[in-house]
């Protein structure tokens, strides 16, 4: 030590010390498993067990699906084709394809009509998801809901005019009258929109044609993934409005409009979305007016939105609060006033907060469609348990089956789930 | 909302119920509750006019009639001739049944996957995030009918159990696996078995006693009394002494085949199997999501700063950083408990009997009181959430940091 | 310093009269009296707690005051939302941490109000906006969003946002407070072109230099009064309360 403390006193250094790999132990492969594998016996214990089950579930699974039939008619003829062999009959997949996807009732000369519908989605999703895309492509977005329901519902095409027609007519009397007064404007919109409606009506009353361009389908036709996705992307972007008032009233201090909030998002959130879709199926008519009569997808889809807004209010709830007061009180000292704070400085911000979460409650939204076959609707799980199981040649097909809609569920859901990470570390590095 | 007392001068002017903050809040009220009153009383005279047009009225009296119909595994006394307000009870109770014993497996199946999700072995985190993203991303449904279409098709009939060279064999000759559900032993409590079960209870007290008395010692005296192997001596060696000195007053019933199928013991029949198992494997995969993400939640500085303080691993641990994870854990953690009894509505699917299946199901049905057994269906499930949320409201103000 | 063009006129800006205000049980202000000429400077300082951020916040009716009356510009501030808005639209106000809106870009944020509040055409309002940024030395900045900018031009930006409203007075809580001490001056140096302009300015600050330099009026608050007022000169090297005297050894003491 005497030496180097000589040196320490006045010391420059006039050699550098070049960089020099670690010692050989240190490295490669070997380094590497050791560290990782097996630095304790604990660990090394770990990673034998590891293998062990990734054995077992390959052991199972490999030989199911190498030796899988995708080309017979029925689960006898597969099983001729097998001899006794472990492997997948596939061919449940294969033969029943579109009743899977679309239900057993669709019209199968019209299959591409959800399949543009669904294709069309991807587009109206991008302008939403992406926020470096150009602003003017949620044109498509906006005009998407109208184009889908004309494509999958068919029918006239006046409907979905009329009714694009109506959002149109009640946008502009908003976009006149907001700057003067925000209440103006949403009850001028309502009125405008209302009166559109009204008169379209009765126009497409009139004047329908017997034979449509598009065959009309009825709800009913609904069934297989299809209606999974309908349920899913309807009752989602029907929510998130709701959600966002429902918010904005629990933030409220206005007492009345408060507590009506809390007890409805606290009551849909303590009951199990099963209980809602009792309500939907047996519970709902007797609250409609004498001789109404809604169809069960639309009394579903009813549901499952009230359902989804307080959930979608919950996590805005949360970014509202994230949001600083400090932006309130500017907001305030500008003279801006409640609607004008809310709808240009508190709400763009608390929404992009809130988008992951409000992603991951899509994610659980469209897991719950499948659901509705519990109330006996035909969606992707509806159809398997009910005429694919049941029907005389695939009686006893489950793996394969559940195997394909768990598939299924996963590539979207984990598609989504990735999406929404990706979004937030975005959103963590970018300026807000 | 306060007031402006003093610069207020003349009277009140109608204006003033748009334009004065005083007033506004309230005239938005009334309109809001006016609203809200119309929609609610037409949705009311709806309901009336649709009810006399059907011939029904709003009664609560079908609750006393007789159910008719069976149910599988009952926890309470039940026959079809029982009242369908005890087929309610049975439901009930199958329902709290399910949610215990699913909370229970879904936390022991979550912590443990989220602690090893966090391990540094490569291969086992790995295993762990597949587990947690494949059951994340599957709708729990699928699941239940999945295992209980492994329960019901894979596992061999009893009859497989029969005959000089069976096709299958009871595990340990305790256990038999079969498509009807899991047959275990069930306890006999003959005489002198309270006294056992008394000094296992008293047991657990000196465990805590103990606990508490070595704590006092360091806290007055500086001197650590090892904790680990006293607790467990304390809690076994007493009760087993008690048991063979009692002559083994608790014995074991073990299932046997009789004819077609097994008797004795405890059925723990494949519904409920499928649903309990498969609500723990589904909720376990969020709960691990919880418990990385709380473990995370502690910084690495409080690791660092216990550290420097000259704490061992095991004392950071078990001091510094599981305190401050199971404040971010818990919270969380009730919610999934919440999520799951909710799920467990899904019964319905694989035909365990539980309040969904009995009122909302098989009652509704046949007594055609749709809206008598929703609403009681959705007062059950909201007394339970409103219960838990309460507790852990109560939690949350506890452990809330104390902060300026 | 050009005192000379500093003018004071002897018309009334705001005047507070008996003004209280109480937070549950806790009395935070009380009995505020105070007259504020148009073109005065008047630095407001005191220890944490003292209520001179609350009472610069009454003014503009981000709290309410429970007894006593506001006057601003001869306008009685009440419950009525009409009084309120004309009030704030008289009144700028900068925050110790700016609130500048993230979401929108620098000209933006200068925009919002006046299109909205004032119902200038866009035009019109991105011109004044760009008139205030080069007038705080950020006109570069205007397509920039907040987060990109240091302390102190966010600060500046804010002073400018208010600006485009073109209030006849400003508040300011703490505007220097946030920053870190070399960006200070900057913000100072906008402060001070503001006060030559003649703006009737209350200030709730701890820069004493800046009092010194500018304020014609120093009020010293403590425990939610008023505990003494005087020009600075006056007040720094003479003040008359113990209190004072305590809090001025505090701050300038190191």
């Amino acid at each position: 030590m005497s030496d180097t403390h000589a040196q320490s006193v006045a010391f420059v250094r006039d050699t550098e010390i070049p960089a020099s790999p670690p010692p050989v132990a240190q490295t490669g492969a070997v380094r590497w498993m050791r560290e990782n594998l097996f630095s304790t016996w604990v660990n090394a214990l770990l990673t034998v067990a590891a293998l062990y089950a990734i054995y077992l579930i390959g052991v199972a699974i490999l030989p199911w699906l190498i030796n899988g039939v995708w080309t017979t008619p029925s689960l006898t003829a597969c099983r001729e084709v097998l001899q006794g062999k472990v492997g997948g009959c596939f061919s449940v997949l294969t033969e029943r394809w579109n009743q899977l996807l679309f239900g057993f009732t669709y019209p199968s000369d019209q299959y591409w009509r959800p399949g543009i519908a669904f294709l069309l989605l991807f587009a109206a999703a991008a302008p939403v998801m992406f926020f470096k895309l150009p602003r003017k492509l949620l044109i498509i977005t906006a005009l998407y809901p109208f184009v889908a329901y004309y494509l999958i519902w068919g029918g006239t095409i006046l409907t979905p005019v009329f009714a694009l027609l109506g959002f149109v007519a009640g946008y502009a009397a908003y976009a006149r009258l907001v700057k003067g007064s925000f209440a103006l404007g949403i009850f001028a919109a309502v009125a405008v929109a209302a009166l559109t409606w009204w008169i379209g009506g009765m126009i497409t009353d009139a004047v329908a044609p017997a034979q449509p361009w598009l065959e009309e389908v009825p709800s009913r036709d609904m069934g297989g993934f299809m209606l999974n996705m309908i349920l899913g992307v309807t009752c989602l972007s029907l929510s998130i409005p709701l959600g966002i008032l429902l918010a904005l009233g629990r933030q409220s201090n206005l007492p009345l409009i408060k507590a009506v909030c809390v007890v409805f998002i606290e009551f849909i959130r303590g009951v199990p979305l099963i209980t809602l879709l009792f309500v939907a199926n047996v519970v709902l008519a007797y609250f409609l007016p004498p001789g109404t009569s809604f169809d069960l997808i639309l009394r579903v889809i009813i549901m499952i939105t009230l359902f989804a807004s307080a959930y979608i209010a919950e996590v805005i709830r949360g970014g509202l609060a994230a949001l600083p007061k400090g932006q309130y009180e500017a907001g305030d000292s500008l003279g801006l006033d409640y609607p004008q704070a809310m709808r240009l400085i508190i709400l763009p911000q608390a929404l992009k907060i809130s988008i992951p979460g409000i992603v991951n409650i899509a994610v659980g939204l469209f897991k719950d469609t499948t659901l509705v076959s519990v109330i006996s609707m035909f969606d992707l799980v509806g159809m398997i348990r009910g005429p694919i199981l049941a029907s005389a040649e695939w009686n006893g097909v489950y793996w394969e089956l559940f195997g394909f809609a768990a598939l299924l569920f996963f590539v979207v859901c984990y598609g989504i789930s990735k999406y929404s990470q990706w979004l937030e570390r975005q959103l963590s590095t970018g300026h807000r | 909302m306060t007031t402006y007392t003093d610069p207020e001068k003349g009277g009140f002017h109608v204006s003033q119920l748009l334009s004065d903050t005083r007033y506004r809040a309230i005239t938005f009220q009334v309109i809001v509750f006016i609203l809200l009153s119309l929609v609610l009383w037409r949705l009311g005279s709806n309901l009336v006019t649709n009810l006399r047009t059907a011939g029904l009225t709003f009664s609560f009296g079908f609750l006393a009639d007789t159910a008719g119909y069976d149910v599988g595994q009952t926890l309470i006394p039940y026959s079809s001739q029982s009242s369908n307000w005890q087929a309610a009870k049975v439901g009930i109770l199958n329902t709290l049944l399910v949610a215990v014993l699913g909370c229970i497996t879904a936390t022991i199946f979550g912590v443990t996957a989220g602690v090893l999700r966090l391990s540094k072995n490569w291969i086992v985190s790995r295993l762990m995030a597949a587990y947690v993203e494949a059951f994340r991303n599957v709708p729990v449904l699928i699941w239940i009918l999945i295992i209980y279409a492994i329960m019901t098709v894979s596992l061999p009939a009893p009859s497989a159990f029969r005959g000089e060279t069976p096709d299958s064999t009871m595990l340990a000759g305790l256990f038999a696996f079969t498509n009807r559900g899991i047959y275990i032993p069930a306890p006999i409590w003959n005489a002198g078995s309270g006294i056992v079960a008394g000094v296992f209870v008293l047991s657990i007290a000196a465990v805590f006693a103990y606990r508490a008395y070595a704590k006092k010692q360091l806290f007055d005296s500086g001197r650590l009394l090892p904790m680990g192997w006293p607790s467990l001596l304390i809690l076994f060696v007493p009760t087993i002494a008690a048991f063979f000195l009692l002559g083994r007053p608790v014995g074991l019933d073990i299932p046997a085949l009789r004819g077609f199928n097994f008797a004795g013991g405890i059925k723990i029949g494949a519904p409920l199997i499928a649903l309990w198992f498969a609500l723990s494997i589904y909720t376990g995969a969020f709960i691990a999501e919880n418990v990385r993400a709380g473990i995370q939640a502690v910084s690495q500085g409080q690791t660092e700063a216990a550290a420097a303080l000259g704490l061992r691993p095991g004392r950071i641990m078990s001091l510094v950083i599981l305190p401050q994870a199971m404040r971010v854990i818990i919270p969380p953690l009730i919610s999934q408990y919440l999520n799951l009894t909710k799920n467990s509505s899904l019964a319905i699917a694989v035909g365990y009997a539980d309040i969904t299946a009995t009122l909302g199901g098989i009652t509704l049905n046949q007594t055609g009181r749709a809206i008598e057994c929703v609403l009681l269906l959705m007062l059950f499930y909201l007394a339970i959430s409103l219960t838990i949320s309460g507790l852990m409201n109560i939690y949350n103000n506890s452990v809330r940091l104390k902060e300026r | 310093m050009a005192e000379a063009h500093m003018k004071v006129s002897d018309e009334v800006a705001i005047s507070i009269r008996k003004m209280n205000k109480w937070y549950g049980a806790f009395h935070v202000l009380r009995d505020i009296d105070l007259t504020v000429n148009r073109g005065e400077r008047i630095v407001i300082c005191g220890p944490s707690g003292s209520g001179k951020s609350t009472l610069i916040r009454c003014i503009n009716a981000l709290e309410e005051h429970q007894k006593g009356t506001i006057e601003v510009d001869g306008i009685t501030l009440s419950s009525d939302i009409k009084n309120i808005d004309k009030i704030r639209r008289e009144v700028g106000m900068c925050f110790q941490h700016f609130n500048l809106f993230p979401h929108l870009t620098i000209l933006e944020n200068c925009t919002l109000a006046p299109i909205w509040v004032r119902k200038e055409p866009k035009r019109e309002a991105e011109k004044t906006a760009m008139h205030f940024l080069e007038k705080v030395r950020i006109p570069d900045q205007a397509n920039k969003y907040p987060g990109q900018l240091s302390g102190g031009q966010q600060q500046r930006v804010a002073i400018a946002r208010s600006l485009c409203m073109k209030p006849r007075i400003m508040l300011f809580d703490e505007p220097t407070s946030a920053l870190d001490p070399e960006m200070i001056k900057e913000v100072l140096d906008t402060m001070i072109e503001l006060a030559e302009e003649g703006m009737t300015m209350l200030c709730v600050t701890h820069e004493m230099g800046f009092a010194r330099q500018v304020a014609n009026r120093v009020i010293f608050m403590d425990q939610g009064q008023i505990v003494e007022q005087n020009e600075p000169e006056e007040f720094f090297s003479n003040p008359k309360s113990d209190r004072t005297k305590l809090f001025l050894s505090q701050i300038l003491g190191h």
